[in-house]
């Protein structure tokens, strides 16, 4: 077996990443789905972050890792918010029924 | 006093096209009627001053164009010849003004008709007072404007539309001979005022160019240039068509403009001429020749034609061949006194007409007309005193002038003079016999109306009656008042303004030739008598036997139609396939339609884009920063 090395990180993190962005234009379904494939994409980039900082030895990497999932968890809370707003006001959170930016 | 002679009839008509609809119908007709009256009173009393004063003057308004050695003035040239037509361009316009009123009755656009109208008289009174050829342009220019205005007055009539660009088309060709003219003496002389150019003339007399590859004569080549102008404007052969499809106009406007005024501009143009077309006999020999077949042709036209204007149209192009012929010539003096006293009774014979279409109601057709002239007597009378003065019935206006006419060639002494006696006496006799067949067809014989009955034919309004009244007085005594000062054998009126060469024996003609016309159209009124009223079948049976000769007089010589085998039809046909091939679907298909095509089709495409889904733009954001960064990663 090889040794898991950086390659097998970044490859991780790509396939994370491509899942999210894939999660946001394929999804015909729910708002909330979109919101976690934001937070995959974010992982997929912590994940970069964090390998990077091991294969370089920097821990500066690590501790932006830490601020980035800080800023997610306060993201994700917001965008829950407004999805119940979104909720009340137009009574469902179906994403193909979402389309009021045409204007 | 020249000033308001000039301008008082562009104020008029300025009132009544700015301010017409807020002065009201009434005093809009009224102020513009006084204001041309005011015209024509300073036009008598500036002529009586050159009458009595020899009263000669030219007054600047303005220097119009100013170009190195180019210099025109704007300015009113008052000498005898322009005095004469002062007179009578003011004189029938007030008169027909004030008539307008009583026949534009029923009409919704009375401001506008007046402001033609005054317009008209304006454009008319630059071209006569013109002492330079630009200006004369300009006026002729504006009365050919103004009576496309006017003939089209009636703009919803389809008839009225084609007969006014008709008149605008055929005057092209005139204006077109007429500048080239003008840019002749120009390159030539260096100058288009009259004075300079008539005193360089005999310099010039035996320069020859070379004109379209053949060499003319300078002079010769300038007059017959300035002639294709005048016959143009004047209705002569070739370039008569429009003025009997003017008559579709208002019939104030066919008696001011096509029959007393603007009409015989070109016979003004000839006149005042003079100085060039005296050195040129060349020139002289054509203006007769084309004056004579004008004045036959169109007599023989106006035998046969049913429209009771179309025959009064007819008879002033024959009448202006009259005019021609005595230029060509050389009585210049003639043909102003009989472009004088023909203003007056063809004005009123037109009036006249214009009243017997009002009585029947808009007809017009001779045929259905008839037996009414104890209904209508003063119709009837001014009718009868317009075609007696027309015919050269003796002691009215139209004997004296038109039988001078006949004199003047006949003391002429050489082929072309005689040419115009023979023709000037039997165009006189055809002149009576179709005069009188439009008088008995229309008053006389039995009620032929289907329309109207006889009860409702009435009598015009003496808004009509009166001003046609006083034209019926001109066309008695202008004959005899003028004769003397005009035409008289010691006469110095005309003084410089008109050049003779060779003057003329002063013996006196054989007696034939002064009586044989006089003669000639008494004799006429008891034949058509006959002909027309009391026994139709002798016409019926010849008209039977000669259907061609019939046929081809009623079609105008087929002029119309040989026109339009040769231009209009071609023409038109040219104009569609560009209009059609070369406009919509060439430039138009690849021009602007094609891109206002491509504009929509990508426009289309790329509103799908904007349908408000979130995973599209997340999608499209997406596949752009690929783009991007992959541009900004390869280079």
């Amino acid at each position: 077996m090889n040794e898991i090395g950086l390659g097998h990180y970044l490859t991780l993190g790509a396939i994370i990443f491509t899942i999210g962005i894939i999660g946001i234009f394929l999804n015909r379904k729910n708002v909330i789905i979109i919101l976690m494939s934001i937070e995959l994409i974010l992982l997929a980039v912590n994940i970069n972050l964090v390998s990077f900082s091991i294969y370089l030895q920097d821990l500066v990497g690590q501790v932006f890792s830490m601020f980035i999932l800080t800023v997610a968890a306060a993201e994700a809370a917001v965008g829950l918010a407004i999805i119940v707003i979104y909720y009340k006001n137009k009574g469902s959170i179906y994403v193909e029924k979402i389309s009021s930016l045409k204007g | 006093m020249e000033f308001f002679i000039v301008f008082l009839p562009l104020i008029s008509s300025l009132i009544s096209s700015v301010f017409g609809k807020r002065l009201g119908d009434r005093y809009c007709q009224i102020l513009a009627s006084s204001l041309i009256g005011i015209s024509g009173i300073l036009s008598i009393l500036i002529f009586y001053k050159v009458l009595i004063q020899d009263y000669n003057v030219n007054k600047l308004i303005f220097n119009w164009i100013s170009s190195g050695a180019f210099s025109v003035n704007w300015s009113i040239n008052i000498d005898p010849l322009t005095s004469v037509m002062l007179v009578v361009v003011t004189l029938i316009s007030t008169i027909i003004h004030f008539y307008s009123i009583g026949y534009m009755e029923h009409d919704a656009h009375k401001p506008r008709f007046m402001a033609y109208l005054s317009l008209f008289t304006f454009a008319m009174l630059t071209l006569v007072t013109a002492d330079n050829f630009l200006q004369l342009f300009f006026g002729w220019e504006g009365v050919g404007l103004c009576s496309y205005l006017l003939i089209g007055f009636w703009y919803k009539k389809p008839a009225a539309n084609a007969a006014a660009i008709k008149a605008f088309v055929v005057n092209r060709v005139g204006d077109f001979g007429f500048a080239i003219g003008i840019f002749l003496i120009f390159f030539y002389f260096n100058t288009v005022n009259y004075n300079e150019v008539f005193g360089l003339v005999p310099q010039l007399i035996e320069k020859e160019i070379i004109f379209l590859g053949i060499k003319f004569n300078l002079i010769t080549l300038i007059c017959l240039l300035l002639f294709i102008g005048a016959m143009g404007k004047s209705a002569q052969i070739l370039l008569h068509t429009w003025l009997p499809d003017a008559m579709e106009g208002p019939t104030p406007v066919s008696a001011l403009i096509h029959a007393a005024t603007m009409v015989t501009a070109g016979v003004f143009l000839v006149v005042r001429c003079s100085p060039i077309f005296e050195y040129s006999q060349v020139a002289l020999n054509v203006v007769a020749i084309v004056g004579m077949i004008t004045a036959f042709f169109a007599a023989t036209v106006a035998l046969v034609q049913n429209d009771i204007k179309k025959i009064v149209a007819y008879s002033t192009c024959s009448q202006l061949g009259y005019m021609f012929f005595a230029a060509g010539i050389g009585a210049y003096h003639v043909a102003i006194f009989h472009l004088f006293t023909h203003a007056f009774f063809k004005a009123l014979l037109f009036l006249g007409a214009g009243c017997v279409i009002h009585s029947f109601h808009e007809e017009q057709d001779i045929r259905l007309m008839g037996g009414v002239w104890k209904k209508i007597p003063y119709t009837y009378v001014l009718m009868i005193v317009g075609t007696l003065a027309l015919t050269g019935f003796p002691f009215l206006s139209g004997y004296y002038s038109k039988d001078a006419i006949i004199e003047f060639a006949y003391l002429k002494n050489n082929t072309i003079g005689y040419c115009a006696v023979a023709i000037g006496i039997l165009t006189a006799l055809l002149t009576s016999i179709y005069s009188w067949r439009l008088i008995f067809k229309t008053f006389h014989g039995k009620f032929n109306n289907k329309k109207n009955t006889p009860s409702t034919i009435k009598e015009s309004s003496l808004f009509m009656l009166i001003p046609s009244s006083l034209l019926a007085v001109g066309s008695i005594i202008t004959g005899m008042l003028f004769k003397n000062i005009f035409i008289g054998s010691n006469t110095n009126f005309w003084s410089d303004s008109i050049l003779f060469l060779q003057l003329f024996q002063n013996n006196h003609p054989p007696i034939w030739v002064i009586t044989i016309t006089p003669v000639l159209v008494v004799i006429a009124i008891p034949t058509s008598f006959y002909l027309f009223l009391k026994n139709e079948k002798i016409l019926k049976n010849f008209i039977l036997k000669n259907q061609n000769l019939y046929n081809f007089l009623l079609n105008k010589w087929y002029f119309d139609d040989l026109y339009n085998f040769i231009f209009v039809n071609p023409i038109k046909k040219i104009g569609l396939f560009l209009w059609k091939e070369g406009d919509i679907n060439t430039i138009d298909r690849f021009g602007p339609d094609g891109l206002a095509k491509l504009v929509k089709i990508i426009s289309e495409k790329a509103v799908s884009f904007q349908n408000g889904y979130l995973y599209h733009y997340a999608f499209v954001m997406l596949v752009g920063f690929s783009i991007l960064l992959t541009y900004l990663i390869l280079y």
